[in-house]
């Protein structure tokens, strides 16, 4: 497995991370050394094995279908970059 | 009378006796905070006039009657991932620098329900991604019996808080190791509890099957105290597991008479310092002499554990970090263009380079085509590894293990080399995998007079287990009462 160029732009495009050139450079080397150190895990026969998502079996809790969170529009905008009566402002979404 | 210095249990005698005030003992840790937080670099906000206000009250309400829980009017630090209401809460990141939380944390609730009080908010690395406290956007947390090493991590400034006398105590979060490892760098106790046994509500997300917060506690008298006041389900967090909550502190002198201690013999490797082995060693012996009943056994898939770490956590982080996108709260850049330029050089700018290096590991696993070999096989292994514990504990209760290879290592030693950096989680992190509670107590020094702690690992929710065993070797040993010179 080797990393190139194109393949980190992809995945910090996926990622929605601008990088710099620099950045570029120095996560293609970082990526063929991690990806190269968890190669070991396929040593390992696991056709068989169930994956684990979770470590406590425990079912999905259901409730009742109540309202417990109340609307408060102030706490929930106080901590928006920007904001206009009660809604989240951002840069323009539709181009012309 | 230095009363910074008291652990939970000894000033709560002292105040339900009424020979301290809770506003002299808040006052005096606020004191040791201005003293010392300057080299040590403990906290990112800390809560003078709310946690003064609060001691007041404390107090007025003491004139009438007993202390009714055992951390009323306690100060406690707070790990800044963790979120309290109208307090800034940054998680470490300049992503959220200026975040004030509308609400709080099921635990912070909890323990300002019980009457502690919230004396500030600990450094940590970035969104708890870290061994060595490091990766915060602010400042690194020092070591306190070293300035020149680091404090461990990603709870660094919990446990440099709880080891220097800044907080009586604190809570972390741990992941991979994150309140053990610090803990055993900073001399203090702590625990990670079993996965679901604490409510993860309102603490900041990075890998959600692998979170968990706990205490981190000068004693384990105290770490019994904490762990009772925020152990327990939670309806706002489903992964919080409905299951009774025993009384921690009845059974801590019940001994070890008769237990079985598993020594894993993955766990003493080549490589690791050998004043750390020793001492681990030697903390086994403790427990022999006490009556427990040491056993070889084999955890044979140790060695793939920090691989299908760096996978799951990975993922798991690039999903919850998602959410950092400049619109409903956090940092925004305002680049000109659209709005998926303002979403990528929002997250270019707010995250730091570790943060990004395991959004990026992240999200290239979960991508199409790589799916099935990384992550599902990641997932199979975390099987494998469960199964591991499960068959060790057919012949064991407990098992003992270093927590680190080492002691604190230097500020910058590893910073250049992540790989490096994420092997000094080696023998913490499987039990995250595995969803077990660790117990972190210190058990001696290096010739540096650097701390070195004994990782106690129990079954799932018998964390009074873990409790009784550290709680017998303490009272027979003194390194929990050695304290750092500052």
């Amino acid at each position: 497995m080797h990393i190139t160029l194109q393949d980190i732009q992809r995945v910090a495009f996926l990622a929605r991370l601008h990088l710099t050139p620099e950045e570029q450079t120095a996560l293609i080397e970082h990526f063929n050394t991690m990806l190269s150190y968890v190669e070991k895990l396929h040593e390992l026969q696991t056709e068989d094995i169930h994956p684990t998502a979770h470590a406590v079996d425990v079912p999905s809790p259901l409730r009742d279908d109540v309202v417990t969170n109340h609307p408060n529009t102030d706490a929930l905008l106080q901590n928006a970059p920007a904001r206009s009566a009660t809604f989240f402002c951002v840069p323009k979404i539709i181009e012309p | 009378m230095e009363c910074y210095r008291l652990t939970i249990h000894e000033a709560a005698d002292l105040l339900r006796r009424r020979e301290l005030s809770v506003r002299e003992l808040t006052q005096a840790v606020l004191e040791r905070i201005q003293r010392t937080d300057p080299h040590t670099g403990s906290y990112l906000t800390i809560c003078e006039t709310d946690a003064l206000a609060q001691a007041e009250q404390a107090d007025r309400s003491l004139q009438t009657g007993h202390p009714p829980s055992p951390l009323w009017g306690i100060p406690i630090a707070i790990k800044d991932v963790i979120l309290t209401k109208g307090v800034r809460s940054t998680a470490g990141s300049k992503m959220l620098e200026h975040f004030i939380p509308p609400y709080d944390a099921t635990v912070v609730r909890r323990l300002k329900d019980a009457g502690a009080i919230i004396i500030g908010k600990a450094n940590c690395d970035e969104f708890a991604m870290g061994s060595s406290n490091e990766n915060s956007a602010f400042f690194p947390s020092r070591n306190p019996w070293d300035l020149t090493r680091v404090p461990g991590g990603s709870s660094g400034g919990s446990a440099v808080a709880v080891a220097a006398d800044q907080a009586l105590a604190a809570l972390g979060t741990d992941t991979g190791g994150s309140i053990r490892e610090p803990a055993s760098f900073c001399g203090v106790v702590g625990l990670k509890p079993t996965y679901g046994r604490v409510s993860r509500f309102g603490v900041v997300a990075f890998a959600s099957s692998l979170d968990q917060v706990g205490p981190l506690t000068k004693d384990v008298r105290d770490c019994a105290i904490l762990l009772q006041a925020i152990a327990g389900h939670d309806p706002q967090d489903s992964t919080s597991v409905n299951f009774p909550v025993p009384d921690y502190q009845a059974t801590l002198t019940h001994g070890v008479q008769g237990m079985r201690v598993g020594i894993p013999k993955e766990y003493f490797v080549e490589g690791m310092q050998p004043e750390v082995e020793a001492a681990v060693r030697r903390a086994i012996a403790v427990l022999a002499e006490l009556g427990a009943q040491p056993v070889s056994i084999s955890l044979p898939h140790t060695e793939y554990a920090i691989a299908t770490y760096y996978i799951i956590a990975t993922a798991e982080a690039s999903s919850n970090l998602a959410r950092y996108d400049g619109v409903k709260y956090g940092y925004r850049a305002t680049p000109a263009g659209n709005l998926q330029d303002m979403y990528l050089h929002t997250r270019a700018q707010g995250f730091g380079s570790e943060v990004k290096r395991r959004i990026l590991l992240g999200t290239y696993v979960l991508s199409a085509g790589y799916y099935d070999a990384y992550y599902l096989k990641a997932q199979k292994v975390r099987t494998l590894i469960r199964q591991d514990f499960r068959n060790a504990f057919t012949t064991c209760d407990i098992i003992a293990t270093p927590v680190a290879p080492t002691t604190a290592f230097r500020l910058g030693e590893k910073v250049a080399d992540p790989l490096t950096m994420y092997l000094s989680d080696i023998f913490t992190i499987a039990v995250n995998l595995a969803g077990l509670p660790g117990l972190s107590v210190p058990c001696g020094f290096d010739n540096q007079g650097l701390p070195i702690s004994v990782q106690l690992i129990g079954k799932p929710f018998e964390e009074e287990t873990l409790l009784r065993a550290a709680y017998a070797y303490e009272q027979v040993t003194d390194w929990h009462a050695c304290k750092p010179p500052l």
